[in-house]
């Protein structure tokens, strides 16, 4: 590696104007990234991160100001280029981007060959045929299988983990110095992110390209950044080596953040650290630091004065006052987690509250008017019981069938055969208001979960309403209570769901669920929109109502993470089955079956000193039109054999663990490790 | 796609059907046709015979099928007031409407399009003001009195073109823009959000991260996506062209379709009127089913979705 510097920053200011202020994204940053390494941007949403880097090329929105003391790129200040010549000599050419979002950014209505090929006769003077042969050497890097063929497909005959090698692709067209990715995996599933981020990693050793790696997730920078700079408000308060940084975080928002992960304080923490409120925008005149508000450790001079740029080695620095008063006061909640560690006590499990018995699920899909109907098995033959007070999880990539399992356990989707119980009663037979009382649904997005035109305190008071509990007065003392519960200040009952942050409208949503008393909440991914503070607070809070009110929860996600975290068995789906199910420590950390296991090996921790690890699932998740023969994960599987393809598994429980798989009994996820 | 021509093709079908036929069966619940052909003042006698000898007195599911029978052939049957056959009636004003139609579409793409992409590319900027302003004025001007307008200033104070007829080409500028620009505001307007939309969006940002920039950003990367909703309107405001300029034609007095329905109405000449609406029917359904094909066409997720 080379000491010279490819990319310098000094002083780099966005503002957006807007009706009633002026907003300032960016606060006069400075970067400095040398010839192959990758820097890694950190920070919630609003921190002002992706307006870096478009400020890098100036592709900002056309209403936002840019103002850089310099941005030299490999010599050149970059502020002094116009609009054409950044076109023409340094966009798509020497520095190539990759857009978070797969499924929207590339054009509709072209072909994936002609993007790809535009990018390099737009600037180079080659045939058409010279860039095909590069496009199709670049999709076979970059792992699409049959590239010469993809070039004539279009964006939506691609899923999102295609797309986004389709657009790393076209990013390295004209193999650029260096590359800007922003959020390039967040929108996938784990097992692609590790595929995309292992594929980053690879190309780049390859290429000798610097990289920017912009993100959220502090597990995803930890593996693949050298150096790591954290932005909060539009500052970069924390620069350093990612071991330095993570090792051994200076500013108080770098610890808290590290704390928010779920794992990082030990898998035996019953909380979570949490930083309290919201980013505050940045307009007006800024006094003191922009951290002050959300700090454990603010004094009142970091209310009031700026807080200075401390250095502790070369490209080691955090703003911070780091007050001696405060220095050894515990951040973030943490004497909570001491005290509630002797809380936690051996569970014992509960009666049986739902039972799924063999469901099973198909679609009849048609393409055309005349095309012929194929049947997709959503579910098969799902077997599933939930007991009173625990927390199941349910696992698995996109389209394996947790969210029809959901639905029919909701009793909004007819299972084909099988039947649904709660208690006494099969769902199916019971009217939908006593339904609705005894299972409620927490949903992924509290953007579109919640009605825009009602108010806070309609909306979670809603339920009562339609099924006619209660008084008038009776009911408004409910929502309050309730209120009261999912920690909504009383204010918010007369605010619409756009005043609200985020994490507030999943409060709500939660009270909205939790108001009729359900036996049984079943959580969508109810935290995978939201930042890492607040989906700790969401996490803490479901974990505390849950103790508090008794209740038992059916939590979907596909975060590793927060299933060790909350649950206490867990379910892993794989093409509309159950393959394996059992208790979280045996699931988790001896799985049985291959396929959690290599979910468990995309699942980026926290750790600076490994790197992205070779990904353990070839392929993409397979299209459920065309399901393998046999066991449906074999065309995956690292240790299929002849009997994997042919025959379907028989369920057989190991260990108190249920498992489908023909060598569940062989397989072991630690000797894959030594 | 051939599946998806057929399936369009055939709901524009059923469509077309759907329509002429109602429009069928209210004219024989809302008029008597045997009293029509008559005369109001004819003695009951009469009326009854002409009743039974055309046929009226029949279901009107058979009547139709008749009519539609006679169609199918050719045969539209024969007006009552112009006493000729409906097909020549057509074939004689057909020319005029499908010509003024015609041009006065191209004056509507000649002004809306550059018009809303110079005022999507710099919004609120001067050339957008003025877009909008002048899509406000259009929208706000009535046909009839532009029509006049431009007759006593292009045609009486500076006599350049003729005051009304359907003779010479010279006849059809002024009615063409007068008709093109009822529809300038529309298709505008639409150009112009419609673009802005794109250019906003995701895989713009990507094309000018490539290196794109200027017109080529423009045409190779924005304008096939902006084009999507302009293709459906331009072929409703065609129609509508096609259907309805009866204002138009009267103003500047020419022998369109449009008066033809017109007059035929105001003389319940059912023969004439009914044939007519199929007409107009079909060319709605149909310029509809070539927009959309045109869309399939320039958007491969409608082609194989």
């Amino acid at each position: 590696m080379t000491t010279a510097s490819i990319l310098d920053i000094q002083d780099l200011s966005v503002e957006i104007p807007t009706d009633s202020a002026t907003l300032k994204a960016v606060r006069g940053i400075s970067l400095d990234l040398k010839r192959g390494e990758t820097l890694g941007i950190v920070g919630e949403s609003g921190s002002g991160k992706s307006m870096t880097a478009l400020a890098i090329m100036n592709l900002l929105p056309p209403s936002a100001r840019r103002a850089a003391a310099c941005i030299n790129f490999d010599g050149s200040d970059l502020t002094h280029s116009g609009e054409r010549e950044l076109a023409t000599k340094v966009r798509g050419q020497r520095i190539g981007m990759i857009f978070q979002e797969p499924m929207t950014s590339l054009n509709p209505v072209y072909s994936i060959g002609r993007q790809l090929t535009e990018t390099m006769t737009l600037h180079r003077n080659v045939s058409g045929a010279e860039a095909e042969q590069r496009a199709i050497q670049l999709l076979e890097k970059v792992g699409l299988p049959d590239p010469a063929s993809r070039l004539k497909q279009y964006p939506h005959e691609l899923s999102g983990g295609q797309r986004q090698r389709v657009m790393i692709a076209m990013a390295l067209m004209n193999e650029p110095e260096l590359l800007i990715a922003d959020e390039p995996t967040t929108a996938l599933d784990v097992t692609i992110q590790a595929q995309i981020l292992y594929l980053l990693q690879d190309l780049q050793k390859e290429l000798g390209m610097s990289m920017i790696l912009i993100t959220h997730d502090l597990g995803v920078v930890s593996r693949s950044a050298d150096k790591i700079a954290v932005m909060y408000a539009g500052d970069i308060v924390e620069t350093g080596t990612a071991e330095e940084v993570l090792r051994n975080p200076q500013h108080p928002y770098t610890q808290g953040l590290l704390e928010c992960v779920p794992g990082y304080r030990g898998n035996d923490a019953h909380r979570l650290g949490s930083i309290p409120g919201i980013v505050p925008s940045m307009t007006g005149t800024i006094r003191g630091c922009a951290f002050a508000s959300r700090c454990p450790r603010a004094v009142d001079a970091c209310k009031t004065d700026l807080p200075p740029r401390k250095q502790l080695g070369p490209g080691r620095t955090y703003v911070c006052h780091d007050p001696d008063a405060t220095r050894n006061q515990a951040t973030f909640g943490a004497e909570e987690a001491a005290n509630e560690v002797a809380v936690e006590l051996p569970k014992t499990p509960g009666d049986t509250v739902l039972t799924v018995d063999s469901v099973s699920c198909t679609f009849s899909v048609r393409r055309g008017l005349f095309g012929k109907r194929k049947s997709l098995k959503a579910l098969d033959t799902v077997n599933l019981d939930i007991r009173k007070g625990e927390v199941l999880a349910l696992v698995g990539e996109s389209g394996c069938g947790k969210t029809t399992l959901s639905r029919t356990i909701m009793g909004l989707q007819q299972p084909d055969t099988g039947s649904v119980s709660l208690g006494q009663h099969e769902i199916s037979t019971l009217p939908a208001g006593q339904r609705a009382r005894m299972i409620q649904p927490i949903f992924q997005d509290p953007y579109s979960s919640l009605n825009p035109r009602k108010t806070i305190g309609d909306i979670i008071g809603r339920p009562l309403v339609v099924n006619r509990i209660g008084s008038k007065s009776e009911q408004l003392a409910k929502v309050h209570k309730m209120m009261e519960h999912v920690g909504l200040p009383r204010r918010v009952f007369n605010s619409y769901p756009d005043q609200l942050s985020g994490g507030q409208r999943q409060r709500a949503a939660i009270g909205r669920a939790l108001i009729m008393d359900p036996e049984i909440v079943i959580c969508d991914e109810p935290t995978s929109a939201l930042d890492v503070s607040v989906q700790a607070q969401i996490l803490n809070l479901l974990l505390d109502l849950r103790d508090e009110l008794d209740l038992t929860y059916l939590f979907v996600t596909h975060d590793l993470s927060v299933v060790q975290h909350m649950a206490d068995r867990v379910a892993v789906m794989y093409l509309g089955e159950i393959v394996e199910c059992g208790d979280r420590s045996q699931v988790l950390s001896n799985p049985k079956h291959p396929y959690t296991s290599a979910l468990l090996d995309s699942a980026l921790s926290i750790s600076p000193d490994l790197s992205v690890p070779a990904p353990g699932l070839s392929g993409e998740f397979p299209n459920p039109m065309n399901r393998p023969s046999g066991c449906p994960f074999h065309p995956r599987c690292p240790v299929a054999e002849q009997q994997c393809r042919e025959e379907v598994p028989k369920p057989e429980i190991i260990d108190t663990t249920f498992v489908k798989c023909w060598k569940a009994r062989t397989f072991s996820h630690q000797a894959k490790h030594q | 796609m051939l599946n998806y021509v057929l399936r369009r093709g055939f709901m524009a079908l059923l469509v077309a059907l759907t329509v002429s036929f109602g429009t069928f069966a209210l004219f024989h619940f809302a008029t008597d046709p045997a009293q029509t052909i008559a005369g109001e003042d004819a003695p009951q006698e009469m009326v009854d015979e002409i009743r039974e000898q055309y046929g009226f007195d029949r279901p009107v599911l058979v009547q139709y099928g008749d009519w539609l029978g006679g169609v199918l052939q050719g045969d539209f049957g024969k007006s009552y007031f112009w006493k000729q056959q409906v097909v020549e009636l057509i074939q004689e004003h057909a020319k005029v409407t499908i010509l003024l139609a015609l041009s006065a579409l191209m004056v509507t793409v000649a002004i809306a399009l550059p018009l809303g992409i110079s005022a999507a590319l710099k919004p609120n900027s001067w050339v957008d003001r003025l877009a909008l302003s002048t899509a406000v004025s259009a929208q706000a001007i009535p046909n009839f009195w532009l029509g006049l307008m431009f007759i006593i200033l292009f045609a009486v104070t500076f006599p350049i073109f003729p005051v009304s007829g359907d003779a010479t080409w010279k006849h059809y500028v002024l009615p063409s823009l007068v008709l093109g620009a009822s529809s300038v505001p529309a298709v505008m307007r639409l150009t112009r959000t419609g673009l802005l939309d794109v250019l906003s969006s995701d895989y713009i940002r990507t094309a000018r991260a490539k290196g794109f920039m200027g017109y080529r950003l423009i045409l190779q990367q924005a304008m096939r996506n902006a084009l999507l909703p302009i293709v459906s309107v331009l072929a409703v405001q065609l129609g509508h062209k096609l259907g309805g300029s009866v204002v138009t034609e009267s103003v500047f007095s020419m022998n369109g379709l449009g008066r033809l329905a017109v007059e035929s109405i105001f003389n319940s000449d059912i023969p004439t009127v009914q044939s007519l609406i199929l007409i107009f029917v079909l060319t709605f359904v149909l310029l509809t089913l070539a927009a959309d094909l045109i869309n399939a066409w320039l958007d491969p997720r409608i082609r194989m979705g």
